[in-house]
Formats: C-alpha cells, sequence, structure tokens
C-alpha cells in the first residue's frame, strides 16, 4: 500500500486549495510551482522498460480503487459478494480486475482442456461439447451490464450504507464475446414443446435456474471472453452464461449443462432466493428483468468534493433491463427540481449509460438525486413510490432514486428524503 | 433419468419435425452418453421426477444432520451466526424480518432435496448418499414439525409432505401493479414543497471502511481511518503470502501447498493475526497444545473428554484426526468428512505450524 494522505486529509487540503479559487476568473499563482521550475525524476531519468509487467496492473497510486466486501452481510467469503467501486470509474466499461464478484461456492479454477458443456433433456442430439468445440462456432460481440438482484437490497427499510460502491456496486458492465444460445439448441436439435431451459454451473453449488426458452432462443450468449480477454476465474473462466437485462444470478458461470425442458425445474436459486416478498407476505416469483435505474456515482460518499466552489462535473450511470436508457434527470434539491443531464453516448440496450451534468457548484448543500427513463417509458421511481407496492421485506430489485446529501465541505453522505 | 428417456422417446418421433426448417448445424460436439447424462442430470421437480430410489426418516437424519450439517444450520437446524436458519419462521412471511425457512417459506420439497443432494454439505457437495439425503430432509421436515420423527421418506411419500408457504406465491406482476404507474412525462419543477432528510447511513454506521464523519469528530475519525484504510492490503498480504516457516526443517513448498489445502477448511476455520472464531475455532497455536485449548469456543463433548484424556495436537495425532475426524473423535462437531491424500495432510499441518509458537 502506497503512503498516501487519508481522504480526509486530501479533502481538508482540496478545501483549503478550493478556497482561494471562489471567484470567476482562473486563480494566480503566488509563487513559481516546483513541479514545473524544477527538474523532476521522472523527466531526467528512466521509466520501467518494456515487459517489467508483462500483465499490467493499475498504477500503485489508483489501489484504492478495488473491489470491496461487506463482511456483515454474509457468515463467510466463499458464499458472499463484493462490489465494483463504481464512485471511482467514468465511462461505462468496468474493468475486469474491479468488477465485483458473486460466488455460491467460492471462484474455481476449471482449465479449457476440462471443460465440457453438456446439452440434454428435449432434444433429438443430447450433446457434449468441448471449449475447443465453442471456438468453431460464429460468435458475436455484445456489451451488457450485470447487476446482482440484491444490488441496493441492503436499503429497503433505509439509508445504510455510506457509498455508492456499496449501495449499487453489485454492477458491472463488459463486451462479451460468446455464441448464441440458439445455435447451441439448433445444434443439439431442441424440441419445440420444450418450454424452458435449465442451466447450471460446475462449482459445488451448481446455481442452478430455469430461464424461459423465449428468452434461450433470443439474445442469451454462451460467452467465454470479456472486454476482448479470456474471462476472469472470478467470473466464471472458461465459459460463463449472459442473461441480458436479467437478474445477475441467472448468468450461470462455469456453465456447465443445460437441459431443455417442459417445466421449470424450482430450484434453491428460484424458490427460496431471488423471489421477492411483499407486504402481506405473499411473494413474486420469476421476477428476471431489472428495472430502469440510476445513480450519482460522483461527488458522492466515496468521492466528496475535494475542489470548493466553481465547475463541477455530476456524473453516474443509468440502466435498463428492459432495454435503452433514453434520459437521465439530476436534482440538487431532494427532488424538488430536476434537470436533464446529458448522455456521454446514445443509451445501449441493457447496458450501462453514463451521464453528466456539468455544473456550478455555490458551495450550498444539495440533495442529489438522478432519475433514469428507458425507451419502455418507464420512469424510475422513489423509494416511497416503491415501497407503497412492495412493503420493506423484498430484498431484492430494489431501483430507487438515491439521495446523496453534499454538504458544504464537499462531503456527501447516503439519506433518506421526505 | 425418467426425463432422458422420455426426451428420447419425444426426440425418436420428433426428429424432423423438432429442429426448426431454417437451423442450421454444425456438426460439432459429440453424442452424450447415457452414463455421462445421468451422471450430471441430478434435478429433482416438484412432481418428484428425478428422485432416486432410497429413504430415510428423520431418527437417522438427526444422526447424519449432527455431523453433516450442524456445524453452520445448528443441532436443530436453528442456524449458527449468520448461516442459513432451516426451520421455524412459521407465520413470519408478513413482519418486518421475515424468518424464511424450509417449512416457513420453500414452496417445494423437492427443491430442498435437489439442493442438499448437489450442492451439500457446504465445502464436501456430493457426497451424500440417497439414503442419508432422504434422512438429512425427513430431519429438516421434522425440525419444522411438518412430518413425525418415524415418517419415512422416499420417493414414494414424497408428495404427501405438505409445505406451508406452497400457494405463497404469484408470477410477478411488475408489468401490471407498477408500470402502469411509472411511465410518461416526469415533473420537472415543483415538485415538492418541502424537502427533509428523514434517515442518515452515518447514523447506523455499518459501513466498512473509509466513512465519511461528521466535522465536530475530525480529528479522530481521520486517525481511525488511517488505520481502516490500510487494512484491505494487510488482508490481503496475510492471505497471499505464504508465513514465514518457524523452524528450519519445514520445507516452504510444503507449507504452500498446506496453504492451498487448506481453502478445504476455511469456511469454518481462521488462522493468523486477527483470526475469530467462527462455526470452528481458530488454529492458531494449535500444534502442541492440548484439544480444546481456545477459550471461549464450545467444543463438542467428545473432544473435550478427549482432553482430559489427555489428547495432545502434534503432527501424529493431528494426522490422525484429519484422515478420518468422526472416526477419531466420535461426535465431534466439526462435518468435515476428512482429507483423503495422506499428503494433503502432511501439507496442511506443515501450514498450521506456521502459526504455532516453536
Amino acid at each position: 500500500m502506497t503512503q498516501k494522505p487519508s481522504r480526509r486529509e486530501f479533502l481538508a487540503s482540496g478545501i483549503a486549495a478550493g478556497a482561494v479559487i471562489t471567484s470567476a476568473s482562473a486563480a494566480k499563482a503566488e509563487t513559481p510551482d516546483p513541479l514545473i521550475t524544477e527538474t523532476q525524476t521522472w523527466a531526467q531519468s528512466f521509466g520501467d522498460g518494456v515487459d517489467a509487467t508483462p500483465y499490467g496492473m493499475p498504477i500503485r497510486f489508483e489501489d484504492d480503487v478495488i473491489r470491496r466486501n461487506v463482511e456483515w452481510l454474509t457468515a463467510d467469503t466463499i458464499s458472499s459478494i463484493n462490489f465494483t467501486p463504481i464512485h471511482a470509474l467514468d465511462g461505462t466499461i468496468t474493468p475486469q480486475g474491479c468488477a465485483f464478484e458473486r460466488h455460491h461456492s467460492g471462484a474455481i479454477e476449471l482449465k479449457k482442456e476440462d471443460y465440457r458443456l453438456m446439452i440434454n433433456g428435449m432434444v433429438d442430439r443430447p450433446l457434449v461439447f468441448t471449449y475447443a468445440d465453442l471456438e468453431r462456432f460464429p460468435r458475436e460481440n455484445h456489451t451488457y451490464f450485470l447487476e446482482c438482484a440484491a444490488n441496493t437490497g441492503m436499503e429497503w427499510a433505509g439509508a445504510q450504507l455510506n457509498g455508492a460502491q456499496f449501495t449499487h456496486g453489485m454492477i458491472h458492465n463488459m463486451e462479451y464475446t460468446g455464441i448464441p444460445l440458439r445455435t447451441l439448441l439448433e445444434e443439439a436439435g431442441y424440441d419445440t414443446a420444450g418450454k424452458w431451459v435449465y442451466v447450471e454451473g460446475a462449482d459445488a453449488s451448481s446455481n442452478g435456474r430455469s430461464i424461459p426458452m423465449e428468452k434461450a432462443l433470443d439474445d442469451v450468449l454462451v460467452a467465454f471472453k470479456a472486454n476482448g480477454e479470456a474471462l476472469r476465474k472470478e467470473h466464471g473462466y472458461p465459459v460463463r452464461l449472459i442473461v441480458p437485462g436479467w437478474e445477475g444470478n441467472m448468468w450461470v458461470k462455469w456453465i456447465r449443462r443445460i437441459e431443455v425442458m417442459d417445466a421449470p425445474v424450482e430450484s434453491r436459486e428460484e424458490t427460496s432466493k431471488y423471489t421477492d416478498t411483499l407486504e402481506n407476505g405473499i411473494s413474486r416469483k420469476w421476477t428476471w428483468a431489472m428495472d430502469a435505474k440510476s445513480v450519482v456515482t460522483s461527488p458522492s460518499p466515496q468521492a466528496p468534493i475535494s475542489h470548493g466552489t466553481g465547475p463541477l462535473v455530476i456524473t453516474g450511470l443509468a440502466w435498463s433491463g428492459r432495454g435503452a436508457i433514453v434520459r437521465v434527470d439530476v436534482s440538487k434539491d431532494g427532488g424538488k427540481t430536476w434537470e436533464t443531464a446529458r448522455l456521454a453516448k446514445p443509451g445501449e440496450k441493457m447496458a450501462l449509460t453514463r451521464f453528466y451534468l456539468d455544473t456550478t457548484w455555490d458551495g450550498e448543500e444539495m440533495l442529489l438525486q438522478s432519475r433514469a427513463m428507458d425507451e419502455t417509458g418507464y420512469v424510475q421511481p422513489t423509494k416511497a413510490q416503491l415501497r407503497e407496492v412492495r412493503g420493506e421485506n423484498s430484498v431484492y430489485h430494489n431501483n430507487c432514486i438515491q439521495t446523496w446529501w453534499v454538504r458544504p465541505n464537499g462531503e456527501a453522505e447516503n439519506v433518506e428524503v421526505s | 433419468m425418467s426425463k432422458f428417456l422420455k426426451s428420447i422417446s419425444i426426440g425418436a418421433v420428433a426428429t424432423l419435425l423438432a429442429v426448426p426448417a431454417a437451423a442450421q448445424t454444425f456438426g460439432l460436439g459429440r453424442a452424450a452418453l447415457p452414463e455421462e447424462i445421468s451422471a450430471w442430470n441430478l434435478d429433482v421437480h416438484p412432481d418428484g421426477s428425478g428422485l432416486p430410489e432410497g429413504q430415510g426418516d428423520a431418527i437417522d437424519g438427526e444422526e447424519i444432520f449432527a455431523i453433516q450439517c450442524a456445524a453452520c444450520h445448528g443441532d436443530f437446524a436453528e442456524g449458527i451466526g449468520n448461516w442459513p436458519k432451516l426451520a421455524g419462521g412459521m407465520d413470519t412471511l408478513d413482519r418486518e424480518d421475515p424468518l424464511k425457512t424450509v417449512g416457513s417459506y420453500w414452496p417445494y420439497l423437492s427443491t430442498t432435496f435437489d439442493y442438499i443432494r448437489r450442492s451439500m454439505p457446504y465445502g464436501n457437495a456430493g457426497t451424500l448418499s440417497a439414503d442419508e439425503t432422504y434422512a438429512i430432509v425427513a430431519y429438516i421436515l421434522y425440525s419444522n414439525d411438518l412430518v413425525e420423527d418415524d415418517f419415512v421418506l422416499s420417493k414414494d411419500t414424497f408428495l404427501d409432505v405438505e409445505m406451508p408457504n406452497a400457494d405463497g406465491f404469484i408470477l410477478d406482476d411488475r408489468l401490471e401493479t407498477e408500470f402502469t404507474k411509472w411511465v410518461g412525462e416526469p415533473c420537472m419543477t415543483g415538485c415538492k414543497d418541502t424537502v427533509e432528510v428523514t434517515m442518515r447511513a452515518l447514523v447506523l454506521d455499518v459501513t466498512p471502511e473509509e466513512t465519511a464523519a461528521d466535522a465536530a469528530v475530525v480529528e479522530a475519525a481521520a486517525q481511525q481511518e488511517a488505520a481502516i484504510t490500510a487494512e484491505p492490503a494487510a488482508v490481503a498480504a496475510q492471505e497471499e503470502a505464504v508465513p514465514e516457516p518457524v523452524g528450519a526443517s519445514v520445507d516452504p513448498a510444503l507449507i504452500a501447498e498446506g496453504m492451498k489445502v487448506f481453502r478445504k477448511c476455511k469456511s469454518c476455520h481462521q488462522v493468523g493475526d486477527g483470526a475469530k472464531n467462527r462455526s470452528g475455532p481458530i488454529l492458531n497455536g494449535l500444534i502442541g497444545a492440548p484439544a480444546g485449548h481456545i477459550d471461549g469456543f464450545k467444543y463438542s463433548k467428545p473432544l473435550m473428554a478427549k482432553s482430559e484424556e489427555g489428547l495432545v495436537w502434534n503432527a501424529e495425532t493431528l494426522a490422525g484426526f484429519l484422515a478420518a475426524p468422526k472416526t477419531y473423535i466420535k461426535g465431534t462437531k466439526m462435518g468435515f468428512a476428512g482429507l483423503k491424500d495422506p499428503a494433503d495432510i502432511e501439507a496442511v499441518i506443515a501450514y498450521l505450524t506456521t502459526f504455532s509458537d516453536p
């Protein structure tokens, strides 16, 4: 770990510097900056030669941009989850190395040579594929977000975790290379009477899920590359399932078997878990799609404003499992008034969309919120609206509008507002 | 599997009809053999299809559960710490913090059998026989007051069990109950008269690491924060680095091997600085210590009896225990089945030695 000022020290120095830059015109330096007037070591001697790191890691100054775990959430890291540092990222693609992990029996090591994928059940030809077989099918590239159904799940009963990483970090967004599941089902000659496919992983949990055939034939991918390189162990190397727009638990890692069936298995992961209990005790099941959602990633509790008043970039992420994001609005006053943010690029279906609000901060406190709209016309609801329909015991699928209370000193806190 | 046979017969009749006309095939892959399909196709459906031959009751199940499951799930399926509770919670689903167990929540009994057979015991999945699985399921039902202790569970009686929450589910209705409300042009100005902060995460204070603090406690927070920020690196170092061997005689490669083997133990046992008791005791200082030496951990009675008889953990005694825990100490709480490979045992003992004083 490098020696660096604590976030608080950094913040304090930033605010001091910021205090100087309060006028509208550019700041004036009192004394020449030694970083400019004195020759620095990096400008004089050598840096690393090529091959110093055959596979590069982020520079050490960024070593706080890492996945983090909330220990009290689960009994054990083997069956647990951690969180993507979305507060410190920009753009939309999540680097694999800091994309959140969710395991039910740990991240296994499975060699390509030992990999087998079986298709059985209601098919003409039950088949076994090797990894090398999969590489010979026509493949496609698509960028999709994966969001755990429990993302923001700790916030149902109230503002709880103080940071976008912890409230919204069970998400990542990658460009996948894979084979349409339809291609493999056709290869096996699926029976059109089969209404479901059951998919399971090679790890000890198997994490089996039933997926309706309509979805399986539509856009599901059997993927082996992400962001151009092999999947990471923790994301299912060598092969995982991609189920665009649907809850992350269905994206079975280390996928080893696909069974065509006439009825769902009703496995543990689709009955006892990933079902949403309403206020009256009745639970919704088969709540697969992830509804439109957004969050301001900066400023946020882990990314306070450190530069004082003046120009401020408010940025965040928006996504929908039901199509493309068409608009994101931002409020600075807890939802009284809204401004429409700028989308970095037009929204893509079932992929993260980056938004920016380029604004001027007057140093007053803000209650920052963002509100996403997708192409179906759906508008991201408030937590009060969600609670009115679902109560507070749903656990999953909390897509409420998030509020950060930004204070005059630039710090931000996760709060709920009336 | 009946499912497999069914698919074969359907396939035989429908070969020409099943594949959509436009479907292109590539002739890749090879035929899956029946033995291969039956090895992997273990799923059990709500109608009981896929259940194997065999049987068991709660009386047998209690004994098996105590050995295989109780370390995490408790002797009475009540759950230990954060591990899942499998019994109780009846009539809590409409209350604050409902308790969802096999008895109070799971709609199908098939799910319990399916999951236990494939994925349990935790860390030793897929090792239970059909009879053991039936017996454990029967014991979980018994713990939920859903069957008598002599009820014999088998594929013939499976559907006789009524699951209390079988009718407790509806299909996703968000499109009807939510989408109709939350569409259209949203309010842009004058949307509320007043806005009050009604709840703050800092008041709850459950966020790990860099928690922003109130301005009034700057100094204390800054110090604390610096300490906390350093923690992940320390933890990472502890996990990745092979500890320095204590005695010169211990082979570093063997210790490294032992660290890998120890992964099997990690779900219940911690070692090193900051280790805490979990469902198993911490293992610091194990070598050379009398059995049951960790204060504050509740060991099984049989283990403490052995300790009183003078059992001290050394390479020899630990090897005996790890090879067959339940034979070595009959009635131990340790749910682990044991290490089969003597080389693994040697390696893990070498690893544990590094956490013991010489």
